[in-house]
């Protein structure tokens, strides 16, 4: 056990946790964007920044992958570390001024879009969180989706933004997209599902023949787990 | 071809007879065939004294020898006659003929070869003379005239792999103490002490270590490593197989930019030599310590220099940086204890070594020890590589080795560090040039680039320039960086436009401050120094382009007008000739004039005009 202050109180908390971890433990809240407890760490979005030490070492560090350590000080909320958050927000809502789960949060937050910034008008509502990618690749195991470009051109998309023949359909990035970038759609009858671009034929559950996963999920769930097709054909009402 | 050397004693006498077999009073003439040089026609003028010394049978009364960058490269190609020591520049194939006939046969100084002062005139014989290499202090980039960068034997000759040897003797810790005590500090970018470095890795858990040599020099601009890793290879390997064996490494990489295929090339004839010679492999020198490594191209992206993207490169995944607050040291490469150094870092090592961190640690300042090689460009005279110790001030640096500014103008900044480097005004010129020095004012030393700037130089453009290179080249993972620079060049670009707004310099000030704190890694952190710097020393100028819609140094082309002034104008009908689109006009002896609705401000005019007789405001 390690003894830290966040934000004045005394806290006591296991080695190896992130000073995120902790802080959520004992009830202080910490904005995040790109943080998902299922899924590494990857440190893009900052907002979970939080100010360590004090006087001329004070620095800025994210939270979210900060270790904690014996004698630790975090201040969670200092002026360095609203100004960091205000920034990424003001930055995001200038990129993304389509995003209404965006624009509430920035709500939740008390920020306001920075009027200086023009709204870019590309229509993306993609803040590069990462989830989606991280998700498809340690999740689903299946890496789908990656980025390309660098920089303001950064993007998500599958390898040269072409219909992908690995992407199992399974939607997992689309639900853990923050914004809503991630198009899915299904058809009126609920036989077809298009996601990333590409068509995925759904199969009906052998019990109440609701339309339910896509064939290519289920092979896949199949293949990595050997368990029979047939029995994988049930809905998870019906199971 | 080579022999293998067995021990330190064999070293020793191959050493010794490859000097006996070399008469130092023999005449010499060296020519520098770096990448500089090169690219003036240098390997024409090789040619060419082969051919000459072969048909004139002076092949055996003269040694020939090609080398690596000597440094002032806009004065190449260059020749040094040995042993008086002669520094001839700009020589062409048709000098080649008069240099063997006149200078090395009959001992005379062809006065058309010899570098004058651009300033005074004076001209200079010897290359100690010439005040651009007499002011500085060549400890680790002076080799490079000496050693031609395929031949060991020439390596061997000036005590090359000496270090190595007494390195090989003593204990790991004590080598490690050696460079502690020397207090080198990373010549990358960080300035973080190589020593403790080194400690970190030999004490940290796991295998295998890594040692890697960071020679992906993204700085436009800067090129020492290149031409450490050009000219003297075997200088570079040698630092790193000591620290390979101060830190317990069997396993190197050489990560070298792919846009450098000589350097590439000639490590790579190094390392092979190297192999045979026994310096690299099993049993080094029959020490029983084994060491070997292998060069591995980068694409090329600048922020592949940085430390995790590296690895992530190295390891075959995209460049991007890491965050964690793990150091390399711990879990670097492959999540293996890894020692990153830049190629000049690795190339102090055998100085060290030789004469003891002691010694090393009696140059330079108070926390920055040794001599550091700067590039040096810009408005300046003598642009090129200078080497000098940590704590030489910027006016010596500037005027007394660089000669001051071109065309005797003003200097207005200059800007350390890189493209991330902030930029240093008039008031700063007697700073002594360290680590901290340069933090302080608002730059960092950087990989050691410097860009004289002169009174032309708008800042707020200036700015605009850096951090549109650095928004391209980011790579886009975290927030503040891939966004915040592009707002920031948006800005900018607004401000040189002349649509900047009130509170534009505010928001310029807390955004910088936002993304220097919220980062990922160190050059989303740095970016904004260009922009901050120029904001502090030159808030004025800012102003001027925002509340006056004026560029006080006549660039900015939004917001400026070309016109002439009659008081000077002498009718000469010159500019109406060059203007590219008509706008300037008048008759033969009257005054002339600009229709601002035409003008692009090119400014062909102005440079024509042979009375100053163009106004820029
Ligand atoms: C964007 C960026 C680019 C860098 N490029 C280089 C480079 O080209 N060469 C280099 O040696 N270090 C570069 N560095 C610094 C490295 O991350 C690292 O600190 C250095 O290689 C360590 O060696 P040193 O301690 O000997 O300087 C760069 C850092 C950043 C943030
Ligand atoms: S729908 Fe495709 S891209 Fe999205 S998580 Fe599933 S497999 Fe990956
Ligand atoms: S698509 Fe959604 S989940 Fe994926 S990076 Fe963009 S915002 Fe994040
Ligand atoms: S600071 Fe810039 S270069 Fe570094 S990780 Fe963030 S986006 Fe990439
Ligand atoms: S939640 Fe920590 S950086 Fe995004």
């Amino acid at each position: 056990m390690v003894n830290l202050t966040i934000d004045n109180r005394k806290i006591q908390a296991e080695e190896g946790q992130t000073i995120l971890d902790v802080a959520r433990k004992n009830g202080i809240t910490i904005p995040t964007l790109c943080h998902n407890d299922a899924l590494e760490p990857s440190g893009s979005c900052r907002m979970c920044s939080v100010e360590i030490g004090e006087g001329a070492r004070a620095k800025v560090v994210t939270s979210c992958l900060y270790p904690v350590a014996e004698g630790l000080v975090v201040n969670s909320g200092s002026e360095r570390v609203k100004n960091v958050r205000r920034t990424v927000m003001q930055l995001l809502l200038a990129r993304s001024p389509e995003s209404e789960q965006l624009a509430r949060m920035a709500e939740d937050l008390g920020i306001h879009p920075e009027p200086r910034f023009k709204p870019s008008e590309d229509g993306s509502k993609c803040i590069l969180c990462r989830l989606c990618v991280r998700t498809c690749e340690t999740v689903v195991g299946v890496s789908a989706i990656g980025f390309s470009f660098r920089g303001p051109e950064k993007n998500v998309c599958t390898p040269f933004h072409e219909s992908s023949n690995i992407c199992i359909g399974c939607g997992a990035c689309a639900s853990v997209c923050p914004t809503g970038h991630i198009e899915m759609h299904v058809s009126p009858s609920g036989d077809v599902r298009t996601i990333w671009g590409r068509d995925f034929k759904m199969a009906a559950c052998s019990k109440c023949g609701l339309y339910f996963a896509p064939e290519d999920q289920l092979t896949y769930i199949s293949g990595r787990t050997g368990v029979p097709m047939e029995e994988l054909m049930v809905c998870s009402s019906c199971r | 071809m080579t022999i293998k050397i067995k021990s330190f004693g064999e070293l020793k006498e191959l050493q010794e007879k490859i000097k006996a077999g070399r008469d130092p009073r023999k005449p010499g003439i060296t020519l520098c065939v770096g990448t500089g040089c090169l690219a003036h026609g240098a390997m024409k003028v090789a040619d060419a004294f082969r051919e000459e010394i072969d048909k004139r049978g002076l092949s055996v009364k003269i040694d020939f020898r090609k080398t690596g960058c000597h440094g002032f490269c806009e004065r190449g190609p260059m020749v040094i006659i040995s042993p008086e020591n002669i520094f001839y520049q700009h020589v062409k194939v048709e000098d080649v003929g008069d240099i063997l006939e006149k200078t090395i046969l009959k001992g005379e100084v062809i006065d058309g070869l010899l570098y004058a002062n651009p300033q005074s005139g004076e001209k200079y014989v010897h290359e100690d003379e010439v005040p651009f290499y007499k002011l500085q202090t060549r400890t680790v980039f002076g080799m490079n005239s000496k050693v031609d960068p395929k031949n060991m034997e020439d390596y061997l000759a000036v005590d090359g792999y000496s270090a190595l040897a007494k390195a090989l003797a003593m204990n790991p810790e004590d080598i490690v103490r050696e460079v502690v005590t020397a207090n080198l500090r990373g010549r990358g970018g960080g300035g973080f002490p190589a020593g403790r470095k080194w400690e970190e890795t030999s004490k940290a858990k796991g295998s295998p270590k890594y040692v890697i040599c960071n020679a992906d020099e993204g700085d436009p601009g800067a090129y020492m490593d290149r031409s450490l890793l050009e000219g003297n290879p075997h200088l570079v390997l040698e630092g790193m197989i000591i620290g390979a064996f101060a830190i317990g490494s069997s396993e190197g990489y050489i990560y070298v930019r792919n846009e450098y295929p000589l350097a590439v090339e000639n490590i790579n004839v190094a390392i092979k030599q190297a192999r045979e010679a026994g310096l690299l492999g099993e049993n080094i020198l029959g020490s029983g310590f084994s060491f070997d490594l292998k060069v591995n191209r980068g694409g090329g992206a600048f922020v592949c220099g940085e430390s995790s993207a590296l690895f992530a490169s190295l390891e075959g995944r995209a460049g991007e940086p890491r965050a964690k607050y793990v150091h390399a040291t711990e879990k670097g490469l492959y999540d293996k204890p890894t020692n990153l150094n830049n190629v000049e870092t690795w190339a102090n090592v055998p100085f060290i070594i030789q004469n003891g961190g002691d010694w090393y640690a009696g140059i330079g300042t108070d926390h920055s020890k040794g001599t550091k090689i700067f590039s040096l460009v810009g408005k300046i005279n003598n642009t090129g590589l200078v080497e000098v110790p940590m704590g030489t001030s910027m006016r010596e640096i500037v005027f007394d080795i660089g000669g001051g500014i071109l065309n005797n103008r003003k200097f207005k900044a200059i800007q350390t560090g890189g493209p991330s480097g902030g930029c240093i005004p008039e008031a700063y010129l007697d700073m002594p040039v360290d680590y901290d020095e340069l933090t302080k004012v608002g730059s960092m030393m950087g990989s050691g680039g410097m860009i004289v700037m002169d009174e032309g130089t708008c800042m707020v453009d200036l700015a605009r320039y850096f951090t549109n290179f650095l928004a391209s080249e980011s790579c886009g993972k975290c927030v503040p960086c891939r966004e915040g620079l592009q707002r920031m060049r948006e800005i900018l670009v607004d401000i040189t436009e002349g649509r900047g707004q009130e509170a534009d310099i505010e928001l310029l000030e807390s955004l910088g401050a936002s993304i220097k704190d919220g980062a990922l890694c160190a050059l989303g952190s740095s970016a904004p120094n260009p922009v901050l710097s120029t904001i502090r020393y030159f808030r004025d100028e800012y102003e001027a382009h925002i509340k006056e819609k004026r560029c006080p140094a006549g660039v900015c082309k939004a917001l400026i007008t070309y016109s002439v002034d009659p008081a000077k104008c002498t009718g000469c009908t010159l500019c109406a000739k060059v203007c590219p689109v008509g706008a300037a006009t008048g008759e033969k002896k009257k005054v002339h004039a600009i229709d601002p609705d035409k003008c692009t401000r090119c400014g062909a005019c102005k440079e024509s005009c042979q009375f100053d007789a163009i106004i820029v405001r």
